[in-house]
């Protein structure tokens, strides 16, 4: 019974909240935001139960026939919830962001609605069992996340909203009719560690390829591989915890899911290797992390500068899962948790700049460490982290990373990550050395008096919060139940099947 | 109610509605209330034969014991219950909805009063449709479509605007064509045969020229009333034209009736006739009618010529299942068809009935008019957009299920040019469906939600819901379609 209900709980409790709110009226403030921090803390009171028991290996299934030969099917394997949970836990933090963000301004039941919907499409997506449940759920991803792309209502938001839908739904068109053609060629479309098609007819190995490209075809538009970012840039004219979503809790990393998922739990990794499935992969990969670091030297608009920045970020993931070896796996997937992390910081401090200064270009940063210490500071902490300092948790990601890479005999890809680095600190090392060292032009706005803090609580607490945990997740490792212990337990699940 | 005999139930779908809508004509002021219990009658009798099914199979029903070629039978199986169940469950939306929009209309409020001439057409349209999804033979189905069609005409030229009534000559000429074509095909058959009942035709029907023959006028007939690609020039206009609630019965119901009867031709009377040659054509047709009809949705400035034109493409999904409904494919084809068809009505009625409901308080349907919308009318804007996943093809909706069948059928077939139809049809309905919310999500003047009436709200919003329902209940329709599934489709996926 517990194995049946908790998969259906954890995503259930984000669409009653959502429903909940639109059934709400506009001025019901208390009461919405009750029941969106009810139902993120339940969900994450959820999650970390199944950890536990995931990680004492019980198994969690349940299916619900929708026709014959497809079903809808949730489950919780480790990835599921290293997925869900990262989710889970940001979009808390996000709320509590988003509710101070949005402090007065109108149409709040329709942007909380349509948020809570958005995780719980997430949260399906990381619990599908199958391909077919996680196609529903992505396609519910792109439907959820267009009001809040379009929230703002103005001709650019509305603009902008159209080129995420052009991208998202000709990309999940592709998926599926990939995922129609795999049902037919191989049957059945359940997840399983170690791979779907292992013990698959050779055959078809043509077919497998095609359906490989067009699966991560699919999927690499949400994860903006190369050349199709194209939407994500524009989409930063929604407001910042839309972007913190879109970047970091949500819709990027669902594309990275998928490909991941694909690579592992489909096609299976040694699969993938006989297919020679990898190499194009990770070239396409590493394209996107140098090109996207690359535009983002150049960008002067913050917001536009982080949007490359994710870009790039992303698809060390990508990266991780295309360089065969057990520790590149567990690299990327560890970057998984630990870019959404770092950037969902890096955004909560620069809609904080906006919103309290009107800071939104990189020129006008010059001394805002004075005035906004705790931002700045959080801020700092994430791009160090970003450019892959020790002991932050980019660190991590790239020190297994470049070491997989060595193990699997990739020693270009050791470039690629140098390469990447450099330009990581080209483009952060300057907004925190003006924000610092540099004088102010002029004197900021006054401070309103009475108030401790340099921004509204519930706007500062998050970054920090999640600074912090970048800091923390670094140091700490190797403890149980850190991001890199869980991405190790994974790896040994696929490889050791 | 199970208690109730079946034959009962079925009876009571023809004959109550036809006594309501003579009834109705005197009833004045008391015609929608009349019209509404014989609507929810209808929905439970539908229920009921659907229940029934389940446990007898399909049945023939021969009235007062004749039995044909001499009497009058009534045929019932899974096809025709779903088709029951739609036409039955969409009526009743529309008929509360109708009650709403007519006590708002312009119209009514200067005396002129549409909704007195509505609710007899609306009824006579129900009967009509009834009574077609449960003939037995060609010569009924010819009756009940010419009933229908009047009946559609009648209730086009209900707005009284010069557009409406032109509008309804057009399709009036259109549907006299057809039906002639189609007389043609009965008298071919009759004399061919000495009978009209599909059942016996079916055993004596051989691949001989007459036989072909009346098949190609048949279909030519049928392709004329659903307005398949190019034969679709008279709809646009005629539901675009014609009051919401009619928009939504046409496009939602109406449109389904002689696409029925074009299953049951090809794939029940005429099995040993048809042939996928030419029925690769009809799928041809088909491909061509959802990327044109697409197309020109995309295009349109008014959202209730938009949804006309991508009624167009929809009958184009319907129709690409007559070219899979050969060898492998076949059973998937036939569950796409029925699912596509029943979330098609859901989705299309609810998607006009909102349109309306805006329309009709903002005084037009132009979409750059519609500024802001979604603040002042979020209930309408919302079943819009409910319907318009469906529509879409997106999940998890009925219209997703649809297509998802509809693209295992081609992939196992041969037909990869569907396949590209198939998908390039829905992102260009995706196209048509965002502008719309696009130009409603727009910062307007940020009013105050408006008050609708609940009349108005919910049978769209109903709908809707339903349409996204059918993607997780889309296996019990399908179960009852395997009653009396047709003889092509014997193989399984």
């Amino acid at each position: 019974m517990e194995s049946q209900l908790l998969p259906i709980l954890v995503v259930a409790s984000s669409f009653a909240s959502g429903v909940f709110i639109f059934l709400l009226r506009e001025d019901q403030k208390a009461l919405r935001t009750a029941a969106n921090l009810a139902s993120a803390l339940l969900k994450i009171a959820f999650l970390a139960f199944m950890l536990v028991r995931v990680a004492g290996g019980i198994t969690y299934r349940v299916e619900f026939r929708l026709l014959e030969g497809a079903s809808l099917a949730l489950h919780a394997d480790p990835f599921s919830l290293l997925f869900a949970s990262l989710s889970a836990f940001l979009w808390l933090f996000t709320t509590i962001y988003a509710i101070g963000y949005l402090e007065g301004s109108p149409e709040r039941r329709r942007f909380f609605g349509f948020f809570s919907l958005c995780v719980c499409a997430t949260t399906g997506i990381a619990l599908a069992a199958n391909l077919l449940t996680f196609l529903i759920f992505y396609e519910l991803l792109t439907l959820t996340t267009y009001p809040l792309v379009v929230h703002r209502g103005t001709e650019k938001a509305v603009k902008a909203g159209y080129q995420y839908l052009v991208y998202t739904l000709a990309a999940g068109a592709v998926l599926l009719v990939a995922i129609v053609w795999l049902g037919l060629v191989v049957g059945a479309t359940n997840f399983k560690q170690g791979g779907l098609l292992s013990e698959a007819d050779p055959r078809f190995a043509v077919q497998y390829r095609v359906i490989f490209a067009m699966l991560i075809a699919g999927f690499g538009v949400k994860c903006a591989l190369v050349p199709l970012h194209g939407w994500l840039p524009s989409a930063m004219v929604a407001p910042a915890p839309v972007s913190a979503l879109l970047h970091a809790v949500a819709v990027v990393k669902a594309g990275a899911f998928g490909i991941v998922r694909t690579v592992y739990d489909v096609y299976g990794i040694n699969y993938c290797h006989e297919l020679g499935l990898l190499q194009p992969l990770a070239i396409a990969a590493s394209i996107t992390i140098l090109y996207g670091s690359l535009r983002a030297v150049f960008q002067d608009d913050i917001k536009r500068r982080l949007a490359y920045s994710t870009v790039s970020q992303v698809s060390y993931i990508v990266l991780g899962a295309a360089v065969f070896g057990p520790l590149s796996t567990i690299g990327g997937i560890v970057h998984i948790v630990h870019q959404a992390l770092m950037k969902i910081t890096l955004f909560f401090s620069a809609g904080i700049l906006a919103e309290t200064l009107g800071i939104h270009k990189v020129k006008e940063l010059d001394g805002v460490g004075k005035r906004m210490p705790w931002t700045m500071a959080a801020f700092t902490v994430a791009a160090m982290g970003m450019i892959g300092l020790p002991p932050m948790a980019g660190f991590i990601s790239k020190w297994y990373l470049a070491r997989g890479a060595v193990a699997a005999g990739q020693n270009w890809v050791i470039g690629v990550l140098i390469g990447s680095t450099v330009l990581n600190a080209m483009y952060f090392l300057p907004l925190v050395y003006a924000a610092w060292f540099k004088s102010a032009p002029q004197a900021w706005p006054v401070r309103k008096p009475g108030k401790w803090f340099e921004a509204p609580l519930s706007l500062l607490a998050p970054p920090l919060v999640t600074a912090s945990l970048t800091l923390l997740v670094g140091l700490m490792a190797s403890t149980p139940f850190s991001p890199l212990e869980w991405a190790r337990f994974i790896m040994e699940l696929e490889y050791l099947r | 109610m199970a208690t109730i005999p079946i034959e009962h139930a079925v009876l009571a779908l023809i004959v109550l509605p036809l006594a309501a809508a003579i009834l109705s004509i005197f009833a004045g002021k008391r015609g929608p209330t009349l019209a509404l219990g014989a609507a929810a009658i209808q929905a439970a009798a539908a229920c009921r034969i659907a229940m029934g099914l389940n446990q007898n199979g399909a049945i023939r029903y021969r009235i007062s014991g004749w039995g044909a070629p001499l009497g009058i039978d009534l045929h019932l199986d899974g096809l025709s219950t779903i088709m029951l169940f739609l036409s039955t469950l969409v009526g009743l939306a529309i008929a509360v909805y109708a009650t709403g929009y007519f006590a708002q209309d312009p119209a009514h409020k200067s005396g002129a009063d549409p909704a007195r001439a509505f609710w007899p057409l609306f009824l006579l349209a129900s009967a009509a449709l009834n009574a077609l999804f449960l003939s037995g033979d060609l010569f009924n189905l010819y009756v009940t479509l010419e009933l229908l069609t009047l009946a559609g005409v009648a209730l086009i030229g209900l707005a009284g605007s010069v557009a409406s009534l032109i509008a309804a000559l057009r399709y009036l000429i259109v549907a006299l064509v057809g039906s002639l074509f189609y007389l043609l095909g009965v008298v071919l058959t009759y004399s061919t045969y000495g009978t009209v009942d599909w059942e016996l035709v079916r055993a004596a029907a051989s691949p001989d020229i007459a036989s072909r023959t009346a098949l190609a006028l048949f279909t030519i007939a049928l392709m004329m009333k659903t307005a398949l690609f190019p034969l679709h020039t008279w709809l646009p206009d005629a539901h675009s034209n014609a009051p919401a609630p009619v928009s939504a019965l046409l496009s939602g119901v109406v449109l389904k009736a002689s696409f029925y009867m074009a299953l049951r031709i090809w794939f029940f009377a005429f099995p040993a006739v048809s042939s996928p040659a030419p029925a690769q054509l009809v799928g041809a047709l088909a491909a061509c009618a959802i990327l044109w009809g697409s197309i020109q949705a995309v295009r349109q400035r008014r959202a209730k010529l938009m949804l006309a034109y991508s009624s167009v493409a929809q009958v184009g999904y319907l129709f690409m299942v007559f070219a899979l409904m050969w060898g492998d494919s076949a059973h998937l084809a036939w569950q796409a068809a029925a699912c596509l068809a029943l979330s098609h009505a859901c989705a299309k009625s609810a998607a006009f009935m909102s349109v309306g409901t805006i329309a009709l308080s903002c005084g037009s349907d132009e979409i750059r008019r519609w500024k802001g919308i979604a603040a002042r009318y979020p209930s309408a804007v919302l079943s819009f957009a409910v319907a318009g996943v469906s529509l879409m093809g997106l999940p998890p909706s009925g219209g997703f299920v649809g297509k998802w069948l509809l693209l295992n059928a081609a992939m196992t077939g041969q037909g990869i040019g569907l396949v590209a139809a198939v998908v390039g049809g829905s992102l260009l309905a995706a196209a048509y469906i965002f502008r719309v919310l696009a130009v409603a999500m727009t910062s307007g003047d940020s009013r105050e939600a408006a008050l609708v009436p609940a009349a108005l709200k919910w049978p769209p919003l109903v709908l809707a819901i339903l349409s996204i329902l059918l993607g997780f209940i889309a296996a019990y329709p399908l179960s009852l379609l395997e009653h009396g599934a047709p003889l092509t489709g014997r193989s399984g996926p």
